[in-house]
């Protein structure tokens, strides 16, 4: 460590993409004209020069080994002259000037186990979170139950056969470092056991007054316990959010019995046709039934299935429920509506209907 | 380090299937680290409960952000993963790269770490995964040797990400990749020494299809758009409508939101009531594009529940030229950054700050007009706080 700190240098920040950018996206910067798919998961953008650049896209798990990544830059060599990039969705894209390498790179990518597509009226890869792998505060595992979603839903991603694009997401807490609150389908890690506090360890690990301030309903309240200073909470006041446990490592929520997921539907971030919107609760909670999760599975699977035979060409998941109304969403998925499926929090009202504009079932 | 070999049933069976598999990516790696992983990882499997700890205050000299501490609660039984602290790296705008760049990645966590990535974590980092305490240091070192850089965690600035933008889509009304290597380097002291009441985050989008979720993932939220008329091809309009794939009345037309488009052989579009939506451009990209007056909305507040719950970014300034340096938009953040950091609470992000303090007297106190592209509609309740020392209402 000593010898490094000589030369030590700090505060260069990344470095400047251009030195990674093929020639083809150099001279034709800022100049494409239009772009089309050529088949799943294979575009060509056209630019005014008339030159031509072919991405070929295909899935990771997101978890990748540097055995994978080499795989990636050999594949890169001797398909698109060693020039690749990531999509914001985890895919990785190969970038081709010779349209005969595309069908060679897709087999060697399909030999290897990384299916090509995700791109149109497609699923594309699931953004997720680090779950067990990671994570102190996971509901759930991420990479796994992603894994099992996508073993049953991989014809969605290497096929074009939805009504429109379909983006799936987890989050294994309600931090959600995935953006599942604006996805088509969003499966998110819940907690629902109030914190275990450790009377023994929170004087040392957390400060009490910070601690109290996290929680967003007050139900955390200062005391002491056998004339040690430490908490209570008021456990009907508890939404299970886990604010106090990122500020106080005494306060676990995770539970083994307790933990599983919620699954949410129909938001979406573009603005084409309709404005962004966020998800909203269908399934209040399924268990963690690891290693392949089947409820979760299925329950996912039902959704993409009613909603791929039932909406418009065009229509993404949340259009499609906003156009039929919510409670014929609940009727044909065979859904419950619940007491959870009303809110009870801050913008609570505004999602109280005020008007007689609803379809009788 | 001698190491006996674990059974791991459970996750042997995320092996099969047609989707890649993280089983076999951590496999892969010839690394006592990585078979840890696994063995905690088919342990959690086991009593579906994590294994990991809260990090501690681990980090490189003088960063206050860019590593993640983290600690196994079973140490005695995966000593190799006791210590797995998370190395943000700066990618480069886009997620561009080449071969060799990646090689000499690899090669640099091949000697430091655990081998295993993400590309890429939530906020566009590389993510450098299983780190010990002592390596820390000389993975920077050759990290920053290599030209890479650490990105942001805690209360920092985070690591700005974007679209492909200009590098490879016609609908980009800005320089996403440019801005973000831009404002990445004009901010490495907030980017890697936390200033902030909590975390601030910056993605830039080319277009409003906003292809990197800027409107419910960012602080600040630079979406493409433009000001004029859409660009018409009417020969290639007619492709369209003569070819089996596309109705252009019933795909195109009637599902323009606002009802502004007319097609009898000749494509009309009613551009003052155009919203920028992107469908008719979205599915006839060779006969429509956006307009040549091109620059961003600028829109602030979006995040995820913690605290406060979620909330969509909304709109801050309805057009903005988007040209390099960039100054006026500089100097909008740093307006923002001031007000925030001086009168936030803690954790309190910029989105729910302007909930609290209103965002009539967020922009009073940043110095921008309000205009009403920024709300739906006027309020609808009287409870008004006139304040009585302005003289023009």
């Amino acid at each position: 460590m000593s010898t490094s700190v000589k030369k030590r240098v700090t505060d260069i920040g990344p470095p400047h993409y251009e030195q990674f950018l093929p020639p083809v996206i150099k001279e034709n910067y800022g100049k494409w004209k239009y772009h089309e798919v050529l088949k799943p998961g294979v575009l060509v953008h056209t630019a005014e020069s008339g030159e031509k650049l072919y991405s070929v896209r295909a899935a990771t798990p997101r978890l990748a080994s540097i055995h994978s990544i080499r795989l990636f830059a050999d594949l890169a060599d001797e398909f698109s002259d060693g020039y690749l990039r990531y999509t914001s969705r985890n895919n990785v894209e190969f970038l081709l000037t010779d349209p005969d390498k595309i069908d060679p790179l897709i087999a060697k990518l399909g030999a290897e186990g990384y299916p090509v597509g995700g791109v149109g009226a497609a699923i594309s890869n699931p953004v997720h979170t680090q779950g067990w792998i990671h994570c102190h505060s996971a509901a759930s595992d991420a990479s796994g139950v992603v894994k099992a979603l996508m073993d049953e839903l991989c014809d969605y991603f290497t096929g074009q056969k939805l009504p429109a694009k379909l983006r799936l997401a987890f989050a294994c807490c309600l931090n959600m470092c995935g953006a599942v609150h604006c996805s088509d389908i969003a499966v998110l890690g819940v907690h629902r056991r109030v914190p275990k506090i450790n009377h023994e360890t929170i004087r040392t690990q957390c400060e009490i007054p910070t601690t109290v301030s996290a929680c967003p309903t007050g139900a955390i309240r200062p005391t002491s316990v056998n004339g040690k200073q430490s908490v209570e909470v008021v456990e009907e006041q508890c939404m299970f959010c886990a604010n106090c446990y990122t500020v106080c490592p005494s306060m676990t929520l995770n539970d083994p019995e307790m933990d599983g997921v919620s699954i949410w539907v129909g938001g979406k971030v573009s603005n084409a046709r309709h404005e962004p919107m966020f998800s909203k609760l269908a399934i209040p909670y399924l268990p963690n039934n690891p290693p392949r999760w089947p409820e979760v599975v299925d329950a996912v699977k039902h959704l993409v299935e009613i909603y791929a035979a039932n909406a418009r060409r065009y229509e993404r998941m949340g259009e499609w429920i906003e156009r039929i109304g919510w409670p014929k969403f609940f009727e044909m998925t065979d859904l419950e509506f619940t007491k959870y499926h009303i809110d009870d929090f801050s913008h609570a009202g505004l999602s109280f209907r005020t008007s007689l504009h609803f379809r009788h079932q | 380090m001698s190491q006996k070999e674990r059974k791991t049933p459970l996750v042997d069976e995320l092996e099969k299937g047609p989707w890649p598999s993280f089983v076999k990516e951590i496999k892969s790696v010839d690394n006592p680290k990585a078979k840890d992983l696994l063995g905690v990882l088919e342990r959690s499997y086991q009593d579906k409960i994590g294994h990991w700890k809260h990090g501690g205050l681990v980090g490189v000299m003088g960063y206050g952000g860019g590593v993640i501490g983290r600690y196994n609660d079973l140490p005695d039984e995966y000593p190799n993963v006791a210590e797995f602290h998370t190395l943000r790296v700066n990618q480069p705008s886009g997620w561009f790269y080449t071969s060799d760049v990646l090689r000499k990645l690899c090669d640099i966590w091949e000697e430091h770490g655990s081998g295993i990535t993400n590309m890429h974590g939530s906020t566009g980092d590389i993510i450098f995964l299983g780190c010990s305490t002592e390596e820390l240091e000389p993975t920077f070192a050759a990290l920053t040797e290599l030209g890479f850089d650490l990105g942001g965690s805690g209360s920092c600035m985070r690591t700005p990400s974007c679209c492909a933008g200009m590098a490879r889509c016609e609908w980009a009304c800005y320089d996403t990749m440019g801005l973000t290597h831009d404002l990445t380097m004009e901010y490495q002291d907030e980017l890697h020494r936390p200033p902030f009441p909590y975390k601030f985050k910056f993605k830039m989008a080319g277009c409003p299809n906003d292809c990197v979720a800027s409107v419910a993932r960012a602080d600040l939220s630079i979406i493409g758009t433009w000001r004029d008329e859409i660009q018409i091809d009417q020969e290639a309009v007619r492709e369209y409508a003569n070819s089996s794939e596309l109705n252009v009345l019933e795909d195109v037309v009637e599902r323009c939101p606002t009802g502004c488009m007319r097609y009898n052989g000749q494509l009309e579009i009613d551009d003052e009531n155009c919203v920028k939506c992107m469908h008719c451009i979205n599915v006839m990209p060779k006969a429509l594009a956006p307009g040549k007056e091109r620059g961003a909305t600028i829109l602030i507040g979006s995040k995820a529940p913690i605290i406060g719950g979620a909330l969509l970014s909304s709109v801050l300034v309805p057009f903005l030229e988007m040209e390099p340096p960039y100054e006026d938009l500089k100097e909008l953040i740093e307006a923002i950054w001031d007000l925030w950091a001086e009168h936030g609470k803690n954790r309190e992000r910029v989105g729910e700050f302007i909930q609290r303090v209103g965002l009539g007297n967020f922009c009073d106190e940043i110095g921008l007009d309000v205009a009403p592209e920024m709300v739906i509609q006027p309020r609808t309740n009287p409870y008004i706080f006139y304040e009585m020392d302005t003289a023009d209402y």
